[in-house]
Protein backbone atom coordinates (compact mmCIF):
# COMPACT_ATOMS: atom_id res chain seq x y z
CA UNK A 1 0.00 0.00 0.00
CA UNK A 2 2.71 2.28 1.19
CA UNK A 3 4.60 2.08 -2.25
CA UNK A 4 1.66 2.32 -4.33
CA UNK A 5 1.46 5.51 -2.65
CA UNK A 6 5.40 6.18 -3.13
CA UNK A 7 5.13 4.67 -6.68
CA UNK A 8 2.38 7.66 -7.84
CA UNK A 9 3.92 10.59 -5.21
CA UNK A 10 7.29 9.59 -7.30
CA UNK A 11 5.53 9.28 -11.03
CA UNK A 12 3.76 13.09 -10.09
CA UNK A 13 6.95 14.37 -8.85
CA UNK A 14 8.75 13.50 -12.33
CA UNK A 15 5.70 15.17 -14.23
CA UNK A 16 5.71 18.36 -12.19
CA UNK A 17 9.90 18.10 -13.13
CA UNK A 18 9.16 17.29 -16.95
CA UNK A 19 6.56 20.36 -17.21
CA UNK A 20 8.35 22.76 -18.36
CA UNK A 21 9.72 20.85 -21.13
CA UNK A 22 6.39 20.24 -22.54
CA UNK A 23 4.63 23.46 -21.90
CA UNK A 24 6.76 26.43 -23.48
CA UNK A 25 4.85 29.03 -23.85
CA UNK A 26 5.71 31.71 -21.38
CA UNK A 27 2.07 32.74 -20.69
CA UNK A 28 1.33 28.99 -19.47
CA UNK A 29 4.47 28.70 -17.79
CA UNK A 30 3.27 31.70 -16.07
CA UNK A 31 0.40 29.57 -15.24
CA UNK A 32 2.50 26.83 -13.99
CA UNK A 33 4.45 29.30 -11.33
CA UNK A 34 0.75 31.18 -9.86
CA UNK A 35 -0.46 27.24 -8.86
CA UNK A 36 2.78 27.07 -7.26
CA UNK A 37 2.18 29.79 -5.13
CA UNK A 38 -1.24 29.22 -4.60
CA UNK A 39 -0.58 25.40 -4.03
CA UNK A 40 2.18 26.36 -0.95
CA UNK A 41 -0.19 28.49 0.43
CA UNK A 42 -3.18 26.40 -0.01
CA UNK A 43 -0.88 23.64 2.18
CA UNK A 44 -0.26 25.48 4.76
CA UNK A 45 -3.04 26.82 5.21
CA UNK A 46 -4.66 23.49 5.31
CA UNK A 47 -2.02 22.63 8.47
CA UNK A 48 -4.09 25.03 10.45
CA UNK A 49 -7.62 25.33 9.17
CA UNK A 50 -8.18 21.60 7.75
CA UNK A 51 -6.19 19.50 9.88
CA UNK A 52 -6.31 21.63 13.40
CA UNK A 53 -9.88 23.22 12.59
CA UNK A 54 -8.58 26.90 13.16
CA UNK A 55 -10.02 28.70 10.20
CA UNK A 56 -8.30 31.75 9.19
CA UNK A 57 -9.57 34.12 7.31
CA UNK A 58 -6.32 35.87 7.57
CA UNK A 59 -3.67 34.33 6.03
CA UNK A 60 -2.80 37.68 3.38
CA UNK A 61 -1.59 38.87 6.15
CA UNK A 62 1.66 36.40 6.34
CA UNK A 63 1.45 36.21 2.64
CA UNK A 64 1.96 40.28 2.23
CA UNK A 65 4.51 40.37 5.47
CA UNK A 66 6.33 37.49 3.40
CA UNK A 67 6.15 39.30 0.10
CA UNK A 68 6.92 42.71 1.93
CA UNK A 69 10.09 41.40 3.73
CA UNK A 70 11.34 40.66 0.33
CA UNK A 71 10.48 44.01 -1.11
CA UNK A 72 11.42 46.18 1.65
CA UNK A 73 14.81 44.18 1.73
CA UNK A 74 15.21 45.74 -1.31
CA UNK A 75 13.66 48.74 -1.36
CA UNK A 76 15.72 50.25 1.85
CA UNK A 77 19.01 47.91 2.38
CA UNK A 78 19.19 47.71 -1.48
CA UNK A 79 19.83 43.90 -0.56
CA UNK A 80 18.50 41.00 -3.27
CA UNK A 81 14.93 40.14 -2.57
CA UNK A 82 15.77 36.41 -2.75
CA UNK A 83 17.07 37.31 0.94
CA UNK A 84 13.30 37.61 1.38
CA UNK A 85 12.69 33.85 1.26
CA UNK A 86 14.61 33.45 4.71
CA UNK A 87 13.54 36.87 6.57
CA UNK A 88 9.61 36.32 4.88
CA UNK A 89 8.81 33.37 6.90
CA UNK A 90 10.66 34.27 10.04
CA UNK A 91 8.20 37.71 9.59
CA UNK A 92 5.17 36.00 9.24
CA UNK A 93 5.98 33.57 12.39
CA UNK A 94 6.61 36.63 14.64
CA UNK A 95 3.30 37.71 13.32
CA UNK A 96 1.65 34.76 13.94
CA UNK A 97 2.95 34.49 17.62
CA UNK A 98 0.85 36.96 19.48
CA UNK A 99 -2.49 36.19 17.66
CA UNK A 100 -1.94 32.57 18.51
CA UNK A 101 -1.09 33.28 22.11
CA UNK A 102 -4.44 35.65 22.59
CA UNK A 103 -6.57 33.89 20.13
CA UNK A 104 -6.29 30.12 21.07
CA UNK A 105 -6.50 30.92 25.03
CA UNK A 106 -10.64 31.62 23.79
CA UNK A 107 -13.29 29.70 22.49
CA UNK A 108 -15.77 30.01 20.01
CA UNK A 109 -14.61 32.44 17.02
CA UNK A 110 -12.29 34.32 18.32
CA UNK A 111 -9.40 32.96 16.19
CA UNK A 112 -11.26 33.44 12.80
CA UNK A 113 -12.05 36.93 13.91
CA UNK A 114 -8.73 38.24 15.24
CA UNK A 115 -7.28 36.61 11.70
CA UNK A 116 -10.18 38.65 9.62
CA UNK A 117 -8.82 41.75 11.71
CA UNK A 118 -5.25 40.74 11.33
CA UNK A 119 -5.10 40.81 7.17
CA UNK A 120 -7.03 44.37 7.41
CA UNK A 121 -5.19 46.10 9.81
CA UNK A 122 -1.97 45.01 7.60
CA UNK A 123 -3.54 46.32 4.58
CA UNK A 124 -4.27 49.52 5.68
CA UNK A 125 -1.19 49.99 8.03
CA UNK A 126 1.00 49.58 5.00
CA UNK A 127 -1.07 51.92 2.75
CA UNK A 128 -0.45 54.76 5.16
CA UNK A 129 3.00 54.06 6.71
CA UNK A 130 4.11 55.58 2.88
CA UNK A 131 7.75 56.78 4.16
CA UNK A 132 8.41 53.18 4.63
CA UNK A 133 6.65 51.01 2.56
CA UNK A 134 5.74 53.23 -0.65
CA UNK A 135 1.96 52.97 0.69
CA UNK A 136 -0.52 52.22 -2.84
CA UNK A 137 2.45 53.01 -4.74
CA UNK A 138 3.58 49.79 -3.90
CA UNK A 139 7.65 48.39 -4.68
CA UNK A 140 8.42 47.61 -7.56
CA UNK A 141 11.86 45.69 -8.12
CA UNK A 142 14.04 44.94 -11.27
CA UNK A 143 14.48 40.78 -10.95
CA UNK A 144 17.61 39.87 -11.95
CA UNK A 145 16.45 36.43 -13.39
CA UNK A 146 13.90 36.75 -15.94
CA UNK A 147 13.69 33.06 -16.58
CA UNK A 148 9.98 31.45 -16.27
CA UNK A 149 11.79 28.14 -16.35
CA UNK A 150 14.14 29.42 -13.08
CA UNK A 151 11.46 30.29 -11.43
CA UNK A 152 8.85 27.42 -11.84
CA UNK A 153 11.36 25.04 -9.90
CA UNK A 154 12.23 27.00 -7.37
CA UNK A 155 8.40 27.68 -6.74
CA UNK A 156 8.25 23.73 -7.41
CA UNK A 157 10.76 22.66 -4.49
CA UNK A 158 8.97 25.41 -2.34
CA UNK A 159 6.01 23.19 -2.79
CA UNK A 160 7.90 20.08 -2.28
CA UNK A 161 9.17 21.31 0.95
CA UNK A 162 6.04 22.48 2.34
CA UNK A 163 3.90 19.52 1.23
CA UNK A 164 6.66 17.40 2.52
CA UNK A 165 6.88 19.23 5.87
CA UNK A 166 2.88 19.06 5.94
CA UNK A 167 2.68 15.83 5.51
CA UNK A 168 5.22 14.55 8.29
CA UNK A 169 3.69 16.84 10.42
CA UNK A 170 0.12 15.23 9.91
CA UNK A 171 1.52 11.56 10.25
CA UNK A 172 3.05 12.33 13.43
CA UNK A 173 1.45 12.10 17.01
CA UNK A 174 0.87 16.48 16.45
CA UNK A 175 -1.13 15.13 13.43
CA UNK A 176 -3.47 12.99 15.60
CA UNK A 177 -3.56 15.84 18.40
CA UNK A 178 -4.26 18.59 15.98
CA UNK A 179 -7.58 16.26 14.74
CA UNK A 180 -8.32 15.82 17.70
CA UNK A 181 -8.57 19.37 18.55
CA UNK A 182 -10.79 19.78 15.50
CA UNK A 183 -13.06 17.42 16.42
CA UNK A 184 -13.58 17.63 20.04
CA UNK A 185 -11.85 19.74 22.21
CA UNK A 186 -12.79 18.71 25.18
CA UNK A 187 -12.64 15.46 24.09
CA UNK A 188 -8.78 16.10 23.33
CA UNK A 189 -8.27 18.12 26.70
CA UNK A 190 -9.46 15.13 28.32
CA UNK A 191 -7.07 13.25 27.07
CA UNK A 192 -4.00 15.18 27.75
CA UNK A 193 -3.93 17.11 25.20
CA UNK A 194 -3.01 20.93 25.68
CA UNK A 195 -5.09 22.62 22.89
CA UNK A 196 -3.34 26.42 23.13
CA UNK A 197 0.08 24.64 22.69
CA UNK A 198 -0.64 22.60 19.73
CA UNK A 199 -2.74 25.04 17.94
CA UNK A 200 0.52 27.20 18.00
CA UNK A 201 2.41 24.21 16.50
CA UNK A 202 -0.19 24.13 13.46
CA UNK A 203 -0.03 28.05 13.29
CA UNK A 204 3.62 28.74 13.07
CA UNK A 205 4.57 26.68 10.42
CA UNK A 206 1.37 27.33 8.05
CA UNK A 207 2.44 31.39 8.75
CA UNK A 208 5.76 30.37 7.98
CA UNK A 209 5.15 28.31 4.50
CA UNK A 210 2.77 31.00 3.61
CA UNK A 211 5.15 33.89 4.12
CA UNK A 212 7.86 31.91 1.96
CA UNK A 213 5.03 32.04 -0.63
CA UNK A 214 4.73 35.69 -0.38
CA UNK A 215 8.47 36.16 -0.48
CA UNK A 216 8.39 33.99 -3.33
CA UNK A 217 5.49 35.53 -4.88
CA UNK A 218 7.54 39.27 -4.62
CA UNK A 219 10.75 38.09 -6.15
CA UNK A 220 8.41 36.40 -9.31
CA UNK A 221 5.94 39.07 -9.55
CA UNK A 222 8.32 42.22 -8.83
CA UNK A 223 5.74 44.61 -7.90
CA UNK A 224 3.65 44.61 -4.54
CA UNK A 225 1.06 46.88 -3.00
CA UNK A 226 -0.96 46.45 -0.24
CA UNK A 227 -4.29 46.55 -1.95
CA UNK A 228 -2.72 43.16 -3.68
CA UNK A 229 -0.48 41.07 -1.48
CA UNK A 230 -3.16 41.97 1.57
CA UNK A 231 -6.45 41.44 -0.27
CA UNK A 232 -8.99 39.89 1.80
CA UNK A 233 -11.17 38.35 -0.67
CA UNK A 234 -8.23 37.46 -3.64
CA UNK A 235 -5.90 36.07 -1.17
CA UNK A 236 -7.31 35.24 2.16
CA UNK A 237 -10.67 33.97 1.19
CA UNK A 238 -9.62 32.55 -2.33
CA UNK A 239 -7.25 30.31 -0.50
CA UNK A 240 -10.09 28.95 1.70
CA UNK A 241 -11.89 28.15 -1.63
CA UNK A 242 -8.85 26.52 -3.34
CA UNK A 243 -8.25 24.47 -0.27
CA UNK A 244 -12.29 23.31 -0.63
CA UNK A 245 -12.00 22.65 -3.81
CA UNK A 246 -9.32 20.05 -4.17
CA UNK A 247 -10.23 18.39 -0.63
CA UNK A 248 -9.97 20.23 2.74
CA UNK A 249 -7.71 18.01 5.24
CA UNK A 250 -5.77 16.28 2.62
CA UNK A 251 -2.24 16.07 1.33
CA UNK A 252 -2.83 16.57 -2.38
CA UNK A 253 -6.03 18.53 -2.20
CA UNK A 254 -4.93 22.45 -1.87
CA UNK A 255 -2.55 21.30 -4.73
CA UNK A 256 -5.54 20.03 -6.98
CA UNK A 257 -7.68 23.03 -5.76
CA UNK A 258 -5.23 25.29 -7.04
CA UNK A 259 -4.59 23.89 -9.94
CA UNK A 260 -8.08 23.79 -10.85
CA UNK A 261 -8.86 26.63 -9.83
CA UNK A 262 -5.89 28.46 -11.20
CA UNK A 263 -6.53 26.89 -14.72
CA UNK A 264 -10.07 27.36 -14.92
CA UNK A 265 -10.18 30.82 -13.70
CA UNK A 266 -7.32 31.98 -16.77
CA UNK A 267 -9.67 29.60 -18.67
CA UNK A 268 -12.76 31.26 -18.34
CA UNK A 269 -10.75 34.80 -18.13
CA UNK A 270 -9.68 34.77 -21.89
CA UNK A 271 -13.11 32.79 -23.20
CA UNK A 272 -15.71 34.26 -21.28
CA UNK A 273 -15.32 38.05 -21.32
CA UNK A 274 -16.88 39.86 -18.76
CA UNK A 275 -19.32 36.77 -17.03
CA UNK A 276 -16.33 34.97 -16.26
CA UNK A 277 -16.10 35.50 -12.76
CA UNK A 278 -20.11 34.89 -12.86
CA UNK A 279 -19.30 31.79 -14.67
CA UNK A 280 -16.69 30.90 -12.38
CA UNK A 281 -17.97 31.36 -9.17
CA UNK A 282 -21.46 29.38 -10.00
CA UNK A 283 -18.81 26.22 -10.77
CA UNK A 284 -16.67 26.47 -8.00
CA UNK A 285 -19.75 26.54 -5.56
CA UNK A 286 -21.47 23.71 -7.44
CA UNK A 287 -18.46 21.49 -6.89
CA UNK A 288 -17.99 22.35 -3.42
CA UNK A 289 -21.97 21.79 -2.96
CA UNK A 290 -21.46 18.12 -4.93
CA UNK A 291 -18.41 17.31 -3.45
CA UNK A 292 -18.46 18.48 -0.52
CA UNK A 293 -14.85 16.86 0.37
CA UNK A 294 -13.20 18.37 -1.96
CA UNK A 295 -11.74 16.43 -5.01
CA UNK A 296 -9.03 14.65 -3.12
CA UNK A 297 -11.61 13.92 -0.24
CA UNK A 298 -13.79 12.17 -2.30
CA UNK A 299 -11.12 9.89 -3.33
CA UNK A 300 -10.02 9.56 0.27
CA UNK A 301 -13.74 8.24 1.62
CA UNK A 302 -13.98 5.62 -1.62
CA UNK A 303 -10.43 4.32 -0.62
CA UNK A 304 -11.20 3.92 3.22
CA UNK A 305 -14.66 1.94 2.17
CA UNK A 306 -12.90 -0.28 -0.23
CA UNK A 307 -9.77 -0.75 2.34
CA UNK A 308 -12.53 -1.83 5.13
CA UNK A 309 -14.45 -4.15 2.67
CA UNK A 310 -10.84 -6.16 2.09
CA UNK A 311 -10.52 -6.34 5.79
CA UNK A 312 -13.48 -8.05 5.51
CA UNK A 313 -14.63 -5.44 8.66
CA UNK A 314 -17.92 -3.98 9.48
CA UNK A 315 -19.55 -1.72 6.65
CA UNK A 316 -20.98 1.87 6.48
CA UNK A 317 -19.36 5.10 6.77
CA UNK B 1 -4.45 9.21 53.41
CA UNK B 2 -5.85 7.57 50.23
CA UNK B 3 -5.75 7.31 47.05
CA UNK B 4 -8.54 9.67 46.31
CA UNK B 5 -10.08 12.45 48.18
CA UNK B 6 -12.34 15.18 47.67
CA UNK B 7 -12.55 17.63 50.58
CA UNK B 8 -15.56 20.17 51.10
CA UNK B 9 -15.62 20.11 47.69
CA UNK B 10 -18.06 23.06 46.54
CA UNK B 11 -19.08 24.39 42.98
CA UNK B 12 -20.92 27.25 42.37
CA UNK B 13 -22.84 28.54 39.20
CA UNK B 14 -23.24 32.22 40.00
CA UNK B 15 -26.40 31.99 42.85
CA UNK B 16 -26.71 28.44 42.33
CA UNK B 17 -25.04 25.79 44.47
CA UNK B 18 -24.20 22.65 42.47
CA UNK B 19 -21.95 20.78 44.43
CA UNK B 20 -21.89 22.25 48.20
CA UNK B 21 -19.42 21.33 50.58
CA UNK B 22 -18.94 17.46 49.79
CA UNK B 23 -15.73 14.75 51.17
CA UNK B 24 -15.39 11.71 50.11
CA UNK B 25 -12.29 9.32 49.60
CA UNK B 26 -11.55 6.41 47.01
CA UNK B 27 -9.25 3.42 47.97
CA UNK B 28 -7.42 1.85 45.39
CA UNK B 29 -9.14 -1.22 43.45
CA UNK B 30 -12.35 0.53 44.67
CA UNK B 31 -15.42 0.84 42.61
CA UNK B 32 -16.92 3.72 44.06
CA UNK B 33 -20.62 4.99 42.86
CA UNK B 34 -22.02 8.07 43.01
CA UNK B 35 -25.85 8.16 42.83
CA UNK B 36 -28.58 10.90 43.08
CA UNK B 37 -31.80 12.38 41.01
CA UNK B 38 -31.06 14.65 37.75
CA UNK B 39 -29.30 17.70 38.25
CA UNK B 40 -28.14 16.44 42.12
CA UNK B 41 -24.62 17.50 40.96
CA UNK B 42 -22.95 14.47 39.40
CA UNK B 43 -21.40 15.50 36.45
CA UNK B 44 -20.22 18.37 37.97
CA UNK B 45 -17.86 16.54 40.75
CA UNK B 46 -15.95 15.00 37.59
CA UNK B 47 -15.99 18.06 35.88
CA UNK B 48 -14.38 19.64 38.92
CA UNK B 49 -11.98 16.55 39.51
CA UNK B 50 -10.82 16.17 35.35
CA UNK B 51 -10.09 20.27 36.20
CA UNK B 52 -12.81 21.41 33.35
CA UNK B 53 -14.35 23.92 36.08
CA UNK B 54 -12.58 25.31 38.39
CA UNK B 55 -13.58 24.78 42.15
CA UNK B 56 -15.15 27.64 44.31
CA UNK B 57 -13.37 25.84 47.19
CA UNK B 58 -12.41 22.98 48.64
CA UNK B 59 -9.19 20.90 47.82
CA UNK B 60 -8.86 17.55 45.71
CA UNK B 61 -6.03 15.04 46.10
CA UNK B 62 -4.77 11.95 44.18
CA UNK B 63 -1.65 10.15 45.38
CA UNK B 64 -0.70 12.34 47.84
CA UNK B 65 -1.01 14.98 45.80
CA UNK B 66 -3.09 18.45 45.57
CA UNK B 67 -4.39 18.55 42.04
CA UNK B 68 -7.20 21.05 41.90
CA UNK B 69 -4.72 23.61 40.60
CA UNK B 70 -3.64 21.57 38.07
CA UNK B 71 -4.30 22.30 33.96
CA UNK B 72 -7.21 19.98 33.07
CA UNK B 73 -4.95 18.60 30.49
CA UNK B 74 -2.53 17.70 32.88
CA UNK B 75 -5.07 15.53 34.84
CA UNK B 76 -4.71 13.28 32.25
CA UNK B 77 -1.20 13.27 32.53
CA UNK B 78 -1.04 12.05 36.15
CA UNK B 79 -3.32 8.91 35.62
CA UNK B 80 -7.11 10.38 35.82
CA UNK B 81 -8.65 9.30 32.94
CA UNK B 82 -12.65 10.31 32.10
CA UNK B 83 -15.97 9.55 30.23
CA UNK B 84 -18.54 12.00 29.12
CA UNK B 85 -21.97 11.61 29.92
CA UNK B 86 -23.07 13.32 26.55
CA UNK B 87 -20.71 11.51 24.63
CA UNK B 88 -17.88 13.04 22.84
CA UNK B 89 -16.29 10.80 20.08
CA UNK B 90 -13.71 12.58 17.85
CA UNK B 91 -16.36 11.63 14.78
CA UNK B 92 -14.34 11.83 11.42
CA UNK B 93 -11.99 9.57 13.46
CA UNK B 94 -12.06 5.96 13.06
CA UNK B 95 -12.02 3.98 16.16
CA UNK B 96 -8.37 3.11 15.99
CA UNK B 97 -7.73 6.35 15.61
CA UNK B 98 -9.67 7.74 18.63
CA UNK B 99 -8.11 4.98 20.52
CA UNK B 100 -4.48 6.29 19.13
CA UNK B 101 -4.96 9.79 20.06
CA UNK B 102 -5.16 8.38 23.69
CA UNK B 103 -2.61 6.42 23.47
CA UNK B 104 -0.49 9.15 22.71
CA UNK B 105 -0.17 10.41 25.92
CA UNK B 106 2.55 7.93 26.58
CA UNK B 107 4.34 7.62 23.29
CA UNK B 108 5.12 9.69 20.65
CA UNK B 109 5.72 6.46 18.14
CA UNK B 110 2.44 5.91 15.90
CA UNK B 111 3.66 2.12 15.79
CA UNK B 112 3.51 2.04 19.35
CA UNK B 113 -0.06 4.34 19.57
CA UNK B 114 -1.20 1.69 17.14
CA UNK B 115 -0.29 -1.65 18.67
CA UNK B 116 -1.06 -0.03 21.95
CA UNK B 117 -4.67 1.09 20.62
CA UNK B 118 -5.50 -2.31 19.09
CA UNK B 119 -4.61 -4.52 22.48
CA UNK B 120 -7.73 -1.87 23.78
CA UNK B 121 -9.87 -2.29 21.15
CA UNK B 122 -9.40 -5.93 21.40
CA UNK B 123 -9.90 -5.65 25.67
CA UNK B 124 -13.31 -3.53 24.80
CA UNK B 125 -14.66 -5.83 22.14
CA UNK B 126 -14.61 -3.83 19.26
CA UNK B 127 -12.37 -5.54 16.73
CA UNK B 128 -14.82 -5.51 14.25
CA UNK B 129 -15.67 -1.71 14.61
CA UNK B 130 -11.81 -0.20 14.74
CA UNK B 131 -11.88 0.99 11.20
CA UNK B 132 -15.44 2.85 11.48
CA UNK B 133 -15.72 6.25 11.56
CA UNK B 134 -17.21 7.14 15.40
CA UNK B 135 -19.36 9.47 13.71
CA UNK B 136 -21.64 5.85 12.31
CA UNK B 137 -21.17 4.27 15.64
CA UNK B 138 -24.72 3.62 17.60
CA UNK B 139 -24.73 5.04 20.72
CA UNK B 140 -23.76 1.89 22.87
CA UNK B 141 -20.79 1.46 20.89
CA UNK B 142 -20.13 5.33 21.35
CA UNK B 143 -20.20 5.00 24.69
CA UNK B 144 -17.88 2.01 24.64
CA UNK B 145 -15.32 4.20 22.85
CA UNK B 146 -15.52 6.83 25.20
CA UNK B 147 -14.31 3.89 27.64
CA UNK B 148 -11.85 2.63 25.57
CA UNK B 149 -10.26 5.76 24.53
CA UNK B 150 -9.79 6.78 28.43
CA UNK B 151 -8.21 3.34 29.18
CA UNK B 152 -5.83 4.26 25.99
CA UNK B 153 -3.95 6.81 28.58
CA UNK B 154 -3.44 4.04 31.12
CA UNK B 155 -5.58 6.11 33.93
CA UNK B 156 -4.89 4.75 37.26
CA UNK B 157 -8.51 5.87 38.34
CA UNK B 158 -11.35 5.95 35.90
CA UNK B 159 -14.24 8.30 35.78
CA UNK B 160 -17.30 6.86 33.87
CA UNK B 161 -20.27 9.44 34.08
CA UNK B 162 -24.01 7.04 32.76
CA UNK B 163 -21.76 4.56 30.90
CA UNK B 164 -25.04 2.62 31.18
CA UNK B 165 -28.14 5.20 30.69
CA UNK B 166 -29.89 4.76 27.38
CA UNK B 167 -28.56 1.24 26.98
CA UNK B 168 -30.66 -1.77 26.81
CA UNK B 169 -30.89 -4.61 29.60
CA UNK B 170 -28.24 -6.70 27.59
CA UNK B 171 -25.99 -3.55 26.45
CA UNK B 172 -26.00 -2.64 29.80
CA UNK B 173 -25.19 -6.18 31.11
CA UNK B 174 -21.96 -6.00 28.33
CA UNK B 175 -20.75 -2.25 29.74
CA UNK B 176 -20.94 -4.11 33.62
CA UNK B 177 -19.16 -6.69 32.49
CA UNK B 178 -16.47 -4.33 30.84
CA UNK B 179 -16.23 -1.90 33.78
CA UNK B 180 -15.63 -5.29 36.32
CA UNK B 181 -12.75 -6.16 33.85
CA UNK B 182 -11.28 -2.89 34.05
CA UNK B 183 -11.19 -3.63 37.81
CA UNK B 184 -9.53 -6.73 37.65
CA UNK B 185 -6.52 -5.13 35.71
CA UNK B 186 -5.92 -2.82 38.48
CA UNK B 187 -8.28 0.40 37.90
CA UNK B 188 -9.88 2.21 40.38
CA UNK B 189 -13.19 3.54 39.21
CA UNK B 190 -15.98 6.11 40.13
CA UNK B 191 -18.65 5.39 38.57
CA UNK B 192 -21.90 7.31 38.09
CA UNK B 193 -25.04 6.15 37.67
CA UNK B 194 -28.56 7.04 37.27
CA UNK B 195 -30.04 3.71 37.83
CA UNK B 196 -29.88 2.53 40.96
CA UNK B 197 -30.07 -0.92 40.36
CA UNK B 198 -26.81 -0.90 37.84
CA UNK B 199 -25.04 0.40 40.92
CA UNK B 200 -25.73 -1.67 43.42
CA UNK B 201 -24.23 -4.56 41.79
CA UNK B 202 -20.99 -3.38 40.90
CA UNK B 203 -19.96 -0.58 43.02
CA UNK B 204 -17.58 -1.46 46.13
CA UNK B 205 -19.43 1.89 48.06
CA UNK B 206 -21.87 4.41 47.22
CA UNK B 207 -22.56 7.59 47.67
CA UNK B 208 -25.69 9.40 47.27
CA UNK B 209 -26.08 13.10 46.45
CA UNK B 210 -28.70 15.29 46.30
CA UNK B 211 -28.55 19.52 45.70
CA UNK B 212 -24.92 18.68 45.78
CA UNK B 213 -24.93 17.65 49.38
CA UNK B 214 -23.60 14.31 50.74
CA UNK B 215 -27.25 12.14 51.96
CA UNK B 216 -25.87 8.91 52.83
CA UNK B 217 -22.79 6.98 52.47
CA UNK B 218 -21.82 3.27 52.61
CA UNK B 219 -21.91 0.06 51.27
CA UNK B 220 -24.54 -0.42 48.69
CA UNK B 221 -27.10 -2.04 50.27
CA UNK B 222 -26.73 0.56 53.28
CA UNK B 223 -27.44 3.10 50.89
CA UNK B 224 -30.22 1.76 49.36
CA UNK B 225 -32.03 1.51 52.08
CA UNK B 226 -31.42 4.54 54.16
CA UNK B 227 -34.52 6.61 54.30
CA UNK B 228 -33.23 9.96 53.15
CA UNK B 229 -32.13 7.99 49.68
CA UNK B 230 -35.61 6.38 49.66
CA UNK B 231 -37.40 9.63 49.88
CA UNK B 232 -34.33 12.01 47.77
CA UNK B 233 -33.73 9.81 44.81
CA UNK B 234 -35.94 6.36 44.94
CA UNK B 235 -38.95 8.40 46.20
CA UNK B 236 -39.60 10.40 42.70
CA UNK B 237 -38.49 7.32 41.21
CA UNK B 238 -40.88 4.70 42.68
CA UNK B 239 -43.80 7.20 43.51
N1 LIG C 1 -21.67 24.85 33.15
C1 LIG C 1 -22.73 25.06 33.94
N2 LIG C 1 -23.19 26.32 34.14
C2 LIG C 1 -24.25 26.54 34.94
N3 LIG C 1 -24.91 25.59 35.60
C3 LIG C 1 -24.50 24.31 35.46
C4 LIG C 1 -23.38 23.99 34.63
N4 LIG C 1 -23.19 22.65 34.67
C5 LIG C 1 -24.15 22.17 35.49
N5 LIG C 1 -24.92 23.16 35.98
C6 LIG C 1 -26.04 23.00 36.93
O1 LIG C 1 -25.56 22.31 38.06
C7 LIG C 1 -26.51 21.39 38.52
C8 LIG C 1 -25.91 20.01 38.58
O2 LIG C 1 -25.75 19.52 37.24
P1 LIG C 1 -25.03 18.15 36.93
O3 LIG C 1 -23.77 18.08 37.70
O4 LIG C 1 -24.93 18.03 35.47
O5 LIG C 1 -26.08 17.10 37.50
P2 LIG C 1 -26.17 15.53 37.30
O6 LIG C 1 -24.97 15.07 36.56
O7 LIG C 1 -26.24 14.98 38.68
O8 LIG C 1 -27.43 15.27 36.56
C9 LIG C 1 -27.72 21.50 37.61
O9 LIG C 1 -28.67 22.36 38.20
C10 LIG C 1 -27.15 22.13 36.37
O10 LIG C 1 -28.11 22.89 35.69
MG1 LIG D 1 -24.82 14.08 34.78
Amino acid sequence: MLNKKMLMTIAFALIAVALPLVIKAPYQQHILILVLIWATMGTAWNLLSGYAGQVSFGHAAFFGVGAYSAGLLTLHLGLSPWWGLILGPVMAMLVALPIGAIAFRLRGPYFALATLALGEIFRLVFLNTTNFTNGAKGILIMPAITSKVFYYYVGLGMLAVTVLVVYLIVHSKVGFYLVSIREDQDAATSLGIPTSLYKNLALLPSAFFTGLAGAFYMNYVAFIEPNIVFNLTNISIMVILVVMLGGVATTWGPTIGAALYIIMGELFRTTLGPANVLVFGVIVCLIIMFLPNGIAGELDILKRITQRKKAGLSGGV
Amino acid sequence: MSFFEAKSLTKKFGGLTAVNDLSFSVEKGEIFGIIGPNGSGKTTVFNLISRFFPVTSGEIWFQDKRIDALPAHEICKIGIGRTFQVVKPLRRMTVQENVMAGAFLRTGSITNARHRAEEIINFCNMDNYKLREAKGLPIPLRKRLEIARALATEPQLLLLDETCAGLNPKESEAAIELIRRIRDAGITIIIIEHIMKVMMGISDRILAINFGKEIALGKPQEVANHPEVIKAYLGDAYA
